[in-house]
């Protein structure tokens, strides 16, 4: 059951519309309202959808189904709605309602899927657990024994092809700066954020305990991630379930090691930066992305109208990118930021996550622009610029 | 209920994506933000090209099926309300910028465009040009707003309604015609309504009962870089009509609002006319605000009122445009929402409407923000009776109903003519209107709409 505190604020959503624009007011900013355009898919009325569930007056439906799980928690709602005491608590309704519903065993059957691989697998892949150190092949990644930073690496870093390109490329970046770190391989298991933002917060706590737990055996303080999904579940839920670690998104520590690296050579290019909404919004890491990339000589940083926190979601977050509830067309928000990077004349989409890598390397085919633009991930730029 | 023949006629026309008899949509859409009771719809569609809304028409026409178009849906008085159910066409995937005329100072927008799209394409492509931003959310449309006759940041200073700043439309009649009126009418620009007979004004103010908009043609302004704020308080409301003429005659100032309410505790009693001021230097701007200074010189020489020192967090909030005070303001009473009388009325009934706004509300146990945006070069104002309510609290929610009608019936003893009434509002309207006058309308909405679907219940004498 939502939590009272939830409940009793869910009315005072004026449904005014500032959630579907990002500050700037640029374009629409909420994945699930830009795909479906129903009012029905804005935070406002998914608000007063819930309120009006919870009332009795519609009942649970699978359209009601695809309203919840088509929110991308991508935060968009909270940076720019208007009314300030409801407005930090909005994302936490949506999962709040999401449980709920989970809680009645009325869900999209690819959201069950992805609850059913977690369960099963541990990973949304449905993946043996020992191809997890496949990342690591050919690499001289030592396992954690006690170096100052764990390499938490995460599912999609571990198992999907482009993840992988992005772990092998920051643990070499790493390795060259010189950082203490190891990594776990296949006594590493998912850090749950996905989990969480669909609602089956048991799940959750579960993989948060037993990851903390082995993390707290093995005497490990300092966690560096890959992904900004795990950046800010370790980081920002882990702590309810007791969790003391320092966290750090990976862009945090090469931004500050940048003058550990070997002097780069010149790496002409046009690059745009695309915020990843755990890292961005959610955790308000803007800068340290950028340092890096202004680190490469000949580099040309070009930001979009939608950059930083008005930044459009990749259409991945809140488990999208497992679950695929918002579906395709050239509404995805995926396709949309393509087409917005594009228009900045960059050849390159610079990416800190591996779910934004995915999403957008998908969107840059859909959109058939392969010739003009690729999608590369900042240290795989920073590699390039490598002597 | 539409039978799923007509539905899927629908789909084959918007691809199944954009049309939805789900509960969830119909919900939705058969409520708006204010105190009037819902009514559900058949159906919801979004239709992303003219010809799709002219088939759509053309359906509904053949079936006898009410259509009611609708933009962002703010209007909180139910107008996009489907009151006979049928069909509601959200126009708001239809939003590309299609002109923008940097020499002759118009835009050219499909209908569901909205004002901060524009505002940030302008702002980015056109940095020097800007257009009239009403106080509505950003989220509100061009055409939503200009049907309704809706007022903004420049009514003051750059002609009026933003209906007045209309240079032409593109409109899918009920008959399912796709007509352009205006200057695009006869040759390959937007420039001007004139001097062609003008025929724009069949859309405006109509509630959507004689077509639907599609593409609007708006005037441009030039956006000065530099922007600053005054605020002029007084303790007597008599003092408002003569303190805004002052402002007005000066000629210098861009927007003039007026404004009282309750709170914050140490405003109350206090009327606050606030002064925007634009320029292209620090020395105009300056200028400009000694001008309205020594228009007002009188008045704080025998500290009958004065100026407020305008503290910075006070000030930005002021500048912000769009404003979010409006959306704030529907959180005073805890509950998601506000009503709202704005009359459109002569300036010198403010003090009357103020004192009857104050003992509405005192007579209805609700709490109130009242004021008014000048139109024109003090032609009239748009004076608002604004009620916040707790959207959970069913007896407060009646007792605001009850004060909207009574502050309709008061704004027309006044002499005013209350602006988007809901449907009780337009027959106190009618009721007062001359009988010819809503002959003609009759004939017009008669001969336009035969069939009689367009946003039926809607300027209908009960």
């Amino acid at each position: 059951m939502m939590e009272k505190g939830l409940v009793d604020i869910l009315h005072r959503c004026f449904r005014c519309g500032w959630c579907k624009l990002p500050t700037n007011y640029h374009d629409i900013n909420c994945p699930a309202y830009l795909r479906y355009r129903f009012e029905s898919f804005s935070a406002g009325g998914r608000m007063w959808l819930i309120k009006a569930w919870l009332d009795g007056e519609i009942k649970t439906s699978e359209r009601l189904a695809q309203v919840l799980f088509s929110c991308a928690t991508c935060m968009n709602c909270v940076e720019a709605c208007a009314i300030p005491h409801i407005k930090d608590h909005l994302v936490d309704i949506f999962i709040a309602a999401r449980q709920d519903m989970v809680e009645t065993g009325i869900i999209p059957p690819s959201v069950r899927d992805y609850f059913k691989a977690m369960n099963t697998n541990g990973n949304p892949y449905k993946m043996p657990r020992a191809d997890r150190k496949k990342w690591a092949e050919g690499l001289n990644i030592p396992a954690y024994t006690g170096q100052e930073y764990l390499l938490y690496i995460g599912d999609e870093a571990s198992y999907d092809d482009l993840g992988i390109k992005m772990s092998r490329s920051i643990a070499h970046l790493l390795n060259e700066a010189g950082i203490s770190f190891g990594a776990l391989f296949e006594d590493e298991q998912g850090d749950g954020n996905e989990v969480h933002a669909l609602g089956e917060l048991g799940l959750f706590a579960e993989l948060a305990h037993q990851n903390i737990s082995d993390w707290n055996r093995r005497g490990i303080r300092k966690i560096i991630t890959i992904s900004p999904h795990a950046y800010h579940a370790i980081k920002n839920e882990y702590v309810k379930h007791g969790s003391t670690f320092d966290v750090y998104h990976y862009t945090q520590v090469i931004g500050t090691a940048i003058l550990q690296l070997p002097k780069r050579r010149e790496y002409p290019s046009r690059v745009t930066y695309h915020d990843p909404c755990y890292l961005g919004r959610w955790n308000r890491v803007y800068l340290q992305p950028r340092s890096i990339l202004n680190s490469i000589k000949g580099l040309t940083l070009v930001e979009m109208d939608r950059s930083m926190q008005n930044s459009l979601c990749c259409g991945g977050g809140g488990g999208n990118s497992f679950t695929d509830i918002l579906g395709t067309g050239p509404d995805l928000a995926g396709r949309s930021r393509v087409r917005e990077a594009l228009s900045t004349g960059a050849k390159i989409i610079a990416v800190a996550c591996p779910q934004c890598y995915r999403m957008l390397d998908d969107a840059v085919k859909a959109e058939n622009a392969q010739e003009q633009i690729r999608v590369m991930e900042i240290t795989e730029i920073m590699n390039l610029a490598l002597p | 209920m539409l039978d799923q023949e007509i539905i899927g006629k629908l789909k084959t026309i918007l691809g199944s994506d954009y049309v939805s008899d789900a509960a969830e949509e119909l919900f939705i859409y058969s409520r708006d933000q204010g105190v009037q009771d819902p009514h559900m719809p058949d159906c919801v569609v979004m239709p992303g090209s003219a010809p799709e809304v002219q088939e759509i028409i053309r359906l509904a026409m053949q079936k006898k099926i009410p259509v009611v178009p609708m933009g962002g849906g703010l209007l909180l008085s139910g107008l996009t309300v489907p009151l006979k159910g049928g069909i509601v066409l959200d126009m708001k995937r239809m939003n590309r910028i299609i002109e923008i005329n940097e020499r002759s100072h118009y835009a050219v927008v499909e209908a569901g465009t909205s004002q901060g799209m524009l505002d940030a394409y302008l702002r980015k492509h056109h940095p020097g040009l800007k257009h009239s931003l009403p106080d509505a959310p950003p989220s509100a449309t061009i055409a939503g707003n200009i049907a309704i006759h809706g007022s903004g940041h420049l009514s003051q200073s750059e002609g009026g309604f933003h209906s007045e700043m209309v240079t032409g439309l593109e409109v899918v009649l009920p008959t399912g015609e796709l007509v352009k009126f205006g200057s695009c009418s006869t040759v390959p620009a937007w420039f001007s309504r004139a001097p062609l007979p003008d025929l724009v004004g069949l859309f405006l103010g109509w509630n959507g009962t004689t077509g639907v908009i599609t593409k609007v043609g708006i005037k441009l302004y030039p956006r000065p870089s530099l922007h600053d704020v005054m605020v002029f308080m007084t303790e007597d409301i008599d003092l408002a009509p003569m303190i805004i003429s002052r402002i007005i005659n000066t000629e210098v100032a861009e927007d003039i609002n007026y404004a009282l309410a309750p709170k914050p505790d140490y405003l109350n009693g206090f009327q606050m006319t606030v002064i925007n001021v634009t320029a292209n230097s620090e020395a105009e701007i300056k200028m400009k605000k000694q001008i309205i200074r020594d228009a007002l010189h009188d008045f704080y020489e025998t500290k009958e009122a004065g100026f407020m020192p305008v503290p910075p967090n006070m000030k930005a909030g002021f500048l912000e445009a769009p404003q979010k005070a409006l959306s704030k303001f529907a959180d005073v009473r805890k509950g998601g929402g506000f009503e709202y009388v704005g009359a459109i009325m002569p300036i010198e009934k403010i003090p009357e409407a103020c004192r009857a706004g104050m003992e509405i509300t005192a007579r209805n146990r609700i709490t109130y923000s009242l004021g008014a945006r000048i139109i024109g070069r003090g032609h009239c104002a748009m004076f608002f009776f604004a009620y916040p309510f707790n959207r959970v609290d069913r007896e407060e929610v009646e007792r605001v109903k009850k004060a909207l009608e009574d502050t309709n019936k008061t704004a027309l003893q006044l002499g005013g003519i209350p602006w988007k009434a809901e449907v009780q509002g337009q027959q106190l309207i009618l009721k007062q209107m001359e009988p010819e006058t809503y002959r003609v309308m009759k004939k017009i909405r008669d001969v336009l709409d035969p069939a009689g679907i367009m946003n039926p219940g809607n300027w209908e004498v009960g």
